[in-house]
Formats: structure tokens, C-alpha cells, sequence
């Protein structure tokens, strides 16, 4: 009777060929996979997670034939697009799984990654490694990467602000003179004189695409410089306020009329495209587009010039943003991790970068020493001392017209943004795209941001 | 011994309809359920554990990101999840593309399923032409969507049609922003893409699998060909129709890698899969999203049991013939 | 097969309709011939409107891929693909052909409801399970291991294997059996001589099925999986910049991903086919 009800599996000829297959599987995948390597002989390992930015991208060729072979440490690197690298690196900092020794946050992380302990402090790292100097790092940029208990828990990789970039040869064709700190006004006037100066080309190009790192941060510099804000210092959201109506309302308006094709889904990599392809006229978005804009495969080098970002009310209104390495609490290897930190953040990274790939391409915006440096000079002599004025000058406590209660110049400091920011940035997209108006966007806004500003004003 | 000699006798009545006509007792019984026992204990331990952390997590208020705030909070979950207008929005998002999708390509699949029924030069390599799309990886699919085809500025649509005004000498294009215009078009349109060759496939084993002496038959009394197809043709691929329509919606409710990547979710394209993503990933609320989950399963069993009945009655015809 | 081999004459060579078929064919897969040609093109030839087809090929793409830019291999997240494909397709089959026999040739009592909950697990968004899954593979350290990969994508196909075989199996005449065992033939026998023959293409067909989907599956990937563990879906993603343009790089990574899953598929078509057809002997 069991012989009868014996299953199909006790063939011995499919027994032997599962077999045979399990065991080449399980060779190839060696332990428990084939990727990465546990520091072969004697170094130590280990993993760091990253942005795939281009500067990321160079750290992470240049990696093993210079950090690796002086310290022996190996470094395997994961390197994801800007909101899958995001995703990743709160599950792992929040949960303490330690999958990675090292990931690249930003100083809208910091704080509150810092709050919740989730962040290794660097203070007796850097302590003992005088040859990092510390000091020589921006001050804005190093402040954002300070928790509030004023330890250090970040190094940055590299810094950025915004400022406007426009086409010096278009602009002098139709006698126009960029003023030298331009009011969003003027250049709303000069959007409109070169729509279509050449054929096909469109006055600027402004980030349309959702999230809250996209069009809401080119949108709230606006906002900032109009008078507006996210929150007032008590926690009163100003969403549908009058001046945040105003700032959106010129924004959209600016991008409908003489803003790029796909403004709804454009983002920094669009707006690269259509300035280098002649598409649009003007650009205002980060300072390391400049990097590009002046390498030797582009077809615009030499053309663009570069001016602070456009005001209203304030003096200025550049956004503050950098990618900085952070160390995971519950990584057991924060000693070589720190090696590798005080190495990709040194000033001999710098140098190698600046010798190996050219110095357009140093991952620059943090160290006061770059914009020092005769050969940096030379190779960014368009853009360096606006971006070195523009990190500068940025002021993340107080970047408006009026007292906020966290900080952040395009971002709010909290938790909470990247889902209200995110859910804000689609309907103003789909404002962009004339799908929606700005003032139903802003009243959807209003009623997120005062759900949020609840749970901060019982606190 | 006793098994061999009572089977022949009531083989039939085993092989078919074992439930109400014989009960098959005691050890006989566990033997025909032992080699089911593997299988059924597998997907049991890696299913419903999970299952069962979703639904304590979903009584619990937490958020991720504030590590001190995290309590039980029983069925408040719930309330939000009935309350979000983005997950209402999302469950009609969901319904919406997986009939559209499902209903389209199974007509698309038919269409080809035929073409591919009569002989012709290159058969076989035309049929391997028509299931490339499904061998594609999704999310690789979704990319070369998005960015090679669907681009506004760069993207193969647009610049056939900016050729095609060339040839006829027009210099200005109409250049559709494919994705912002027509979002859910532009998703459906990729997962069509990658479901008509499983959809064709199935149909076109039923269609090799027709008896052909009808038709035949039918020809030669003179029906037409429309008439084969509506009479003979289409009743026999009913089945394989059903079970092609079951099998992609099972596959296309869960699809979460061409929204994510084609809109990130934006312009109204945010289905169920994506919606639970974003509150866990982003929102950090792994309490109202695992109560999402929940709902959706309880939601999707609630549907399948009415869905499976119809396909019950595929296993009853293939038991009565 | 062999009542369709003598085919009347009407429905042998039509060349109009070969034609037409032609013309679907090779327009349906226009976007896969544009990834392959997109990603022998240079980065900047690659994005121009109207499309240059003529543009100069080029190998960059692929070099790009295979890490001439990075120093990165892809050879890791490709072997771990291959593996996790491979090993949780055998254990589909090592569990789903047994217990489609159960649920066939010796049916179990309430087969129907076993079907039923077989398909119901498949009804829980994986979105929503993975949390708990994350939480539980992290306390037994079972995380960015490609094991954890195997059984969840055996559980994920499980559903769908256990329900194909089951159709294939259910084919299978009693007849047959039963008169292999009258003449007296044991089980094993039966099962070589009579069952497997017939079963073959079913296999063959599940195995095509489970490999591919567990091939395709990223977000289990993604999520469980860092450094060591990594499969090919995920590490194409990485190619996708918000900064610097990467449409060739990511069509060649495309190209190359999509390999195993178009050659196992084309070389199988037919037992796909055939397989589906729930077998001639009727």
C-alpha cells in the first residue's frame, strides 16, 4: 500500500539531477552569496551605501587602487538611484539590521538620525586624526551635519547650493544683461525675451518632477524668498498662505509659459539635457551642474554663466544641501570606517580626483581649502566662487522673512517631510501639467501640513 | 492488497468525484495526503507567519522614525486605512488597471494566438518574435518604457513622429509628454506589452489542442469562417481564456514595478502595491500600512472566492469529459 | 500530434497571412530591437530626436556594464539571479509534483479547497508581508543571504507550479496506469514508462515559469538583500541616475540581464507550447 502512494521524488534518476542542480547552485553561490568579499588577506571589510550621483560614482572607481591598497581594508559598495538609496538606508538605520557600515544621508537626516541614536558620533574620530581638519570644512554645511547635542555625526562628500545658470551667448544675442543679483521678477522678463530666441529653445527650465527633494525643493527657496514658509515658529501651517500662494503661483506660471517640454516629470537630469542640447535658455537648480556643464563632453562649456539664485524679500536664497557619510550605531567596524570617511572627505581624495579625472570633477562644496587651490580655480574658474558664495551665504536657521521652528532651508527638519513634501509635490506637478489648479494643490497641502504640525505642536 | 483489489472497482468514481460518493478512511487517507504534506506545510510556515506579524503590527501604533511613540492601539489602524482617500483612490487605481490590462491583452493575445494558428514561412520564428516582451525583466521593461520610449525629449515615440513631419517636410512636431498626459495609459501600455505573449501562449495551446475533425466537418457544409470561430472556436478557448484572465490578474494586482518606476506613483497611477510601499518606506507607518495589507487580503479573498467559482467550473468540465 | 499533421490544404501556407504576421511580429517587438540597438550606441547618440539609427556602434554600453567605469563586476549579482532561480525552481518542483499528485491521480478529499488556499497566499501583497519577513530574517541573521532568497521565491511560485502540474498530471488517463499495473508493473515503472513521458512537458513548462519569475522578482530583492546577496534586477536600478545620462549604460545592463531569461525562454518555447497544450493523448 506505501509502495503504491510513493510520490514521483523517490525516482532515483530526478533524486540524483535535483541533486547534481541544488549543488551547482549552491557552489556558485558560494556562502550565502556571490557578491561582496570579507577582506581577504587579514584586512578588514567593509560596506557602504551610496547615492549613484556621478561624484559617488568616481569614489567609487577610485576606491580600491588607492584607499584599499593603503590600508587594506576592502570596501564594497552598493549604489542605488537618489529615492531607492533613500528607502534603503532608513530601513537599515532604523531597524539597526547593520547591512551597511557606511551610507550617504544628508543633513536633512542628520538630525533626527541623530535624535534617535541610530548614528555613531564622530567626535573622537576626528579628534585623533588631525591630518582631516576638521575646521577647513564650510560652516553652514558642517552646522547641518551637527546634531542638536552638538556632536559631529556626519562628514560630508560633497556640498551644493543652487543658483541660476543662462546661456551668456543667447542672452548678449538679444542685448540683455543678467543683473548681477537678480529678483525672480527680472528673471521671469528675461524668460519671456528668449523663449524661442533659437529655434526650439525655451526660456528656463525649472524642476517640475514630483518629490520632495525634486520641485518641492527648487519651489520652497521660492517660497522662502517671498515670504513664505511651511511653518510658522509655533507650528501653525501656512501651506494656502498668501505669500506660499504667490511664490507657487509665480513658480507654475513661469514654467507654463516659458518653462522646458515635460516640465511635470523634468528633474535635474532632464534640465542637464536641455540646457547642454540647446533646448532651454536658463536653469536655476544645483551648483553641481556646473561640474557638467563645464566638462570636455559638453556641448556648452565655456557658454554658461552663473549667477546667485534669484530673490524676492531676502538677500538670498540659495538651498543647503550635502551628501555626507554617516556611521550606523550598530556597525562593529566604526574604526574602519572612519578610515575611509577621513579618506574619501580628505583633502587628498580631492587631489587625486583633481589629478586622475580633472578638477571640474572634485566632489566640491565643503572644504574651504577647494576653493583655495590655484588648479581648482583654474578648471571652475566659471562657477567657483559663486558656489563657494552661495554654500556660504546659505542660512539654514533663518532662510526667510520670518522665524522657523527647525531647521532647513529647503526642506523642514522633520521626519514627516518626505511624505508630506512628496505628497505636495505631486498635485503641484499636476499643477505644472494643468491638471490642477494651485490653489486646490495648496489646500490639499494646507490640510497635510496641519495634520503633521499636530503631533509637533503637543510637543 | 486490500487497495489494489477494491480500486479497479470504483476507479472511476476515485479518479473524478472522490468527495461525496467515497470516503476513503484512516491510513489510506494519509497516504494519499503525505505527498501533499511538503508542499502544503512549506507555503504554510513562509505565508502565514508573515501573515500573522502583518496583522499584530497592524494593531500597533508605529512609526519608524520615532522610536519612543510606539504602543498598541487596536483597530485605529483600520480606521485610517478606511478613511485615506489615497488608498480608496488606490484600490479603484488597482481594479481599473488590472481589468484594463487583463481585458487587453487577452484580446491582443487572442489576436496573435490565431495568427499564429495557420502555417506560414517562419512560423516558429515570428512566435519567438511575439513572446520576447514577456522574457524581458519587468523592471528593465518599465525602464526602457519610461526613458528609451516614452520620453518626451529623447524617447523613440517622439522622434518617429518628429521623422515622420520631416518627411513631410514640417519642422514642428507635435511632441506629446507621453507620461505626464496619459499616465495610466502609459503604464498600462508597458504591462500590456509584457502580458499579451503569457496571455497568447495559453491560447494558443487551447487553440492546438481544438479538435479539428469539427471543423473540418464545418467546412466543408460550407460555414464560413466567422462562424467556426464564433461556434467551435471560441466555446473550446473559453476555459483557457478563463484560466489566462485568472492567472494575469493574480500577477497584475500585485504589480508594484512598472508604477514605481514609470510615474513614482504620481498623477493619480498610485495602485494598492504602491500606496502600502509608500506608507512603509516613506510615511514610516508600519501600523496603518500592515493594516492596508491586511484589508487587501481580506479584500482580494472576499473577490477570488466569487472569481474561483467561475473557475471551479473549469475543473468540473474537465472532470465530466 | 498526428491528427495535425495531414492539414487540409486551406490551412497550410497563406503567404498574405504569413505577411501580416510578419508585420505584427516585427512591430511588436520594436521597443526590444530599440534597447539592443540603443545600447551599442554611444551616450549621446543615444538620446537625440529624431533617432539616429545610423549612428556608430559602439561596445561603451557594455563596457560601462562590465564595469569599466566602476571597477564593479556584474558577475555577482548575476551568479547570485542564477542561483537563487535555479535552486528555488528545484524546490518548487521537489514540493509542487507531489503534491499535484496528491491533488490529482490520488485526490485528496477536499482537493478544491486546497487549490483555493494554495491561490489565496497569493493574494497578500508582498508589499505589506515584508516587514515581518525583514524583522524575523534579521533575527536569524538570515539577512543579504541568498537562501532566504530560494525559499521565499519558492513559496512565491509554489502556488502557480503546484496548480500547473496539476492540470498536467490530471491529463494523464487512469486507463494508462491502471493497465500498466494490471500488467504488472510497480509503481516506479508506471511512473517512468507511463506518467513522466507525458509529464515531461509540464515540468519542463513549471520549470520555465518559476525560473522566470523568481529571475524577475525584485522586490524581495531589494529589500533583503546588501552587499553579498545582491541579484541582477537590483543591480540594474543602480544604473539609473537623477544626475548624468545613462540611457545607453542601462539598455546594455537591460540586454545583459534579460539574457538567461530570452535564451531559457526561446530554447523552451516549444515544451511551453507544448506542454500547455495538456499533452495529445486523448
Amino acid at each position: 500500500m506505501a509502495n503504491r502512494q510513493r510520490p514521483l521524488k523517490t525516482r532515483p534518476t530526478v533524486l540524483a539531477l535535483s541533486a547534481m542542480g541544488l549543488a551547482a547552485a549552491l557552489a556558485a553561490a558560494g556562502c550565502a552569496g556571490a557578491g561582496g568579499s570579507s577582506g581577504g588577506s587579514g584586512g578588514t571589510s567593509i560596506n557602504v551605501l551610496m547615492v549613484n550621483n556621478p561624484q559617488m560614482v568616481d569614489l567609487q572607481r577610485l576606491t580600491a587602487a588607492n584607499f584599499t591598497k593603503q590600508t587594506g581594508i576592502t570596501v564594497n559598495f552598493t549604489v542605488l538611484p537618489e529615492n531607492d538609496v533613500r528607502d534603503k538606508i532608513s530601513q537599515d538605520f532604523s531597524s539597526q539590521a547593520g547591512q551597511y557600515d557606511v551610507a550617504t544621508i544628508s543633513n536633512y537626516e542628520v538630525p533626527f538620525y541623530a535624535k534617535n541614536g541610530w548614528l555613531t558620533p564622530l567626535d573622537s574620530s576626528i579628534a585623533a586624526d588631525p591630518g582631516f581638519d576638521q575646521a577647513d570644512i564650510l560652516k553652514p554645511i558642517a552646522e547641518g551635519l551637527t546634531g542638536s547635542d552638538g556632536h559631529v555625526y556626519a562628514e560630508p562628500f560633497y556640498g551644493e547650493s543652487s543658483f541660476l545658470m543662462y546661456r551668456k551667448d543667447v542672452l548678449a544675442a538679444k542685448g540683455i544683461t543678467m543683473p548681477a543679483k537678480p529678483t525672480w521678477q527680472q528673471v521671469a522678463d528675461i524668460a519671456g525675451q528668449v523663449d524661442n530666441a533659437q529655434p526650439g529653445m525655451r526660456g528656463i527650465c525649472l524642476r517640475g518632477q514630483p518629490g520632495w527633494g525634486e520641485n518641492i525643493a527648487a519651489l520652497t527657496t521660492v517660497v522662502n524668498t517671498f515670504g513664505g514658509t511651511w511653518f510658522t515658529k509655533d507650528w501653525q501651517a501656512q501651506v494656502d498662505s498668501p505669500a506660499f500662494t504667490e511664490a507657487t503661483n509665480f513658480y507654475v506660471n513661469l514654467v507654463r509659459q516659458h518653462g522646458e517640454a515635460g516640465a511635470p516629470q523634468a528633474g535635474f537630469t532632464e534640465c542637464l539635457n536641455d540646457l547642454e542640447q540647446g533646448k532651454v535658455a536658463m536653469w536655476y537648480d544645483a551648483t553641481s551642474a556646473a561640474g557638467s556643464l563645464e566638462g570636455s563632453d559638453s556641448p556648452v562649456a565655456g557658454k554658461i554663466g552663473y549667477v546667485s539664485a534669484p530673490v524676492v524679500q531676502t538677500t538670498n536664497s540659495g538651498w543647503l544641501y550635502s551628501w555626507a557619510f554617516a556611521v550606523q550605531k550598530a556597525s562593529t567596524k566604526s574604526a574602519a570606517a572612519w578610515k575611509f570617511i577621513s579618506w574619501a572627505s580628505g583633502k587628498q581624495y580631492e587631489q587625486l580626483v583633481g589629478q586622475q579625472l580633472g578638477w571640474a570633477r572634485v566632489p566640491a562644496g565643503k572644504r574651504a581649502s577647494t576653493y583655495q587651490n590655484p588648479d581648482y580655480q583654474k578648471a571652475a574658474g566659471p562657477f567657483y566662487a559663486q558656489t563657494e558664495q552661495a554654500i556660504a551665504s546659505a542660512d539654514p536657521i533663518n532662510p526667510g522673512t520670518q522665524p522657523r521652528p527647525t531647521v532647513g532651508v529647503q526642506f523642514v527638519d522633520i521626519p514627516e517631510f518626505t511624505d508630506l513634501g512628496t505628497q505636495v509635490s505631486q498635485d503641484i506637478s499636476a499643477a505644472i501639467a494643468g491638471q490642477e489648479s494651485v490653489s486646490d494643490a495648496l489646500r490639499k497641502g494646507q490640510q497635510l501640513a496641519e495634520t503633521v504640525a499636530k503631533k509637533y505642536q503637543k510637543s | 492488497m486490500n487497495a489494489t483489489a477494491t480500486v479497479p472497482v470504483n476507479r472511476e468514481a476515485v479518479r473524478r468525484d472522490p468527495g461525496p460518493r467515497r470516503v476513503i478512511g484512516g491510513a489510506a487517507a494519509w497516504a494519499r495526503r503525505a505527498p501533499l504534506l511538503p508542499a502544503l506545510v512549506f507555503l504554510v510556515v513562509v505565508t502565514q507567519l508573515p501573515f500573522v506579524g502583518t496583522l499584530v503590527i497592524s494593531l500597533l501604533h508605529w512609526n519608524a522614525l520615532d522610536p519612543t511613540d510606539r504602543g498598541w492601539v487596536g483597530l485605529s489602524n483600520y480606521a485610517t486605512v478606511f478613511t485615506d482617500d489615497n488608498l480608496r483612490a488606490a484600490v479603484l487605481n488597482t481594479i481599473v488597471l488590472t481589468v484594463v490590462v487583463v481585458l487587453v491583452s487577452l484580446v491582443l493575445g487572442l489576436a496573435f494566438a490565431l495568427l499564429l494558428d495557420r502555417s506560414f514561412f517562419g512560423r516558429p520564428f515570428v512566435r519567438t518574435l511575439l513572446i520576447t516582451p514577456f522574457l524581458i525583466v519587468p523592471v528593465a521593461s518599465a525602464l526602457l518604457w519610461k526613458h528609451a520610449l516614452l520620453n518626451p525629449v529623447y524617447g523613440l515615440f517622439n522622434g518617429v513622429i518628429t521623422w515622420i513631419w520631416h518627411l513631410f517636410g514640417s519642422a514642428h512636431p507635435p511632441q506629446p509628454d507621453w507620461v505626464t498626459t496619459m499616465p495610466k495609459l502609459s503604464v498600462e501600455a508597458s504591462l500590456i506589452w509584457q502580458w499579451t505573449p503569457f496571455m497568447m501562449l495559453i491560447l494558443l495551446a487551447g487553440l492546438q489542442s481544438k479538435p479539428i475533425e469539427p471543423v473540418e466537418a464545418a467546412r466543408v457544409d460550407g460555414a464560413s469562417a466567422w462562424q467556426i470561430f464564433r461556434y467551435l472556436t471560441f466555446p473550446h478557448l473559453r476555459r483557457y481564456m478563463e484560466l489566462a484572465a485568472l492567472l494575469g490578474s493574480i500577477y497584475i494586482v500585485q504589480n508594484f514595478d512598472a508604477v514605481f518606476t514609470i510615474t513614482g506613483g504620481s498623477l493619480g497611477t498610485a495602485n494598492l502595491p504602491y500606496v502600502i510601499y509608500e506608507t512603509f518606506y516613506q510615511a514610516h507607518d508600519y501600523g496603518v500600512a500592515s493594516a492596508s495589507g491586511v484589508v487587501v487580503v481580506i479584500g482580494s479573498i472576499v473577490i477570488a472566492t466569487f472569481a474561483l467559482r467561475v473557475v471551479l467550473s473549469l475543473f468540473r468540465d474537465e472532470v465530466i469529459r | 500530434m498526428s491528427a495535425r499533421t495531414a492539414l487540409p490544404k486551406w490551412a497550410r501556407s497563406h503567404p498574405l497571412w504569413g505577411v501580416l504576421a510578419w508585420v505584427v511580429g516585427l512591430l511588436f517587438v520594436v521597443p526590444v530591437l530599440w534597447m539592443v540597438l540603443t545600447s551599442l550606441h554611444s551616450e549621446s547618440d543615444a538620446g537625440t530626436n529624431p533617432p539616429s539609427l545610423g549612428a556608430p556602434l559602439t561596445l561603451n554600453g557594455y563596457r560601462e556594464f562590465f564595469g569599466a567605469g566602476t571597477g564593479v563586476s556584474p558577475l555577482p549579482p548575476l551568479i547570485n539571479s542564477l542561483s537563487a532561480s535555479i535552486g528555488s525552481t528545484i524546490l518548487v518542483l521537489l514540493l509542487a509534483v507531489p503534491a499535484a499528485y496528491a491533488l490529482s491521480i490520488r485526490p485528496v478529499r477536499k482537493w478544491t479547497d486546497v487549490m483555493f488556499f494554495f491561490l489565496s497566499t497569493k493574494m497578500l501583497p508582498i508589499v505589506a508581508g515584508l516587514l515581518p519577513i525583514y524583522l524575523i530574517a534579521k533575527q536569524i541573521h538570515m539577512l543579504d543571504n541568498v537562501y532566504l532568497l530560494v525559499v521565499l521565491y519558492t513559496s512565491m511560485n509554489l502556488p502557480i507550479a503546484v496548480w500547473m502540474m496539476r492540470s498536467f498530471l490530471a491529463e494523464i488517463p487512469v486507463e494508462l496506469v491502471e493497465a500498466a499495473a494490471i500488467d504488472g508493473a510497480s509503481l516506479p515503472m508506471v511512473l517512468r514508462r507511463v506518467i513522466m513521458p507525458i509529464a515531461l512537458p509540464g515540468i519542463a513548462a513549471t520549470s520555465l515559469i518559476c525560473f522566470i519569475f523568481s529571475w524577475n522578482e525584485m522586490l524581495f530583492a531589494r529589500v533583503l538583500t546588501s552587499v553579498v546577496a545582491q541579484t541582477a534586477p537590483v543591480f540594474l536600478t543602480g544604473f539609473v541616475t537623477s544626475q548624468g545620462l545613462f540611457l545607453a549604460k542601462v539598455c546594455a545592463a537591460a540586454t545583459v540581464i534579460s539574457l538567461p531569461v530570452l535564451v531559457a525562454g526561446f530554447a523552451a518555447q516549444d515544451k511551453l507550447v507544448q506542454g500547455l497544450s495538456l499533452g495529445a493523448v486523448k
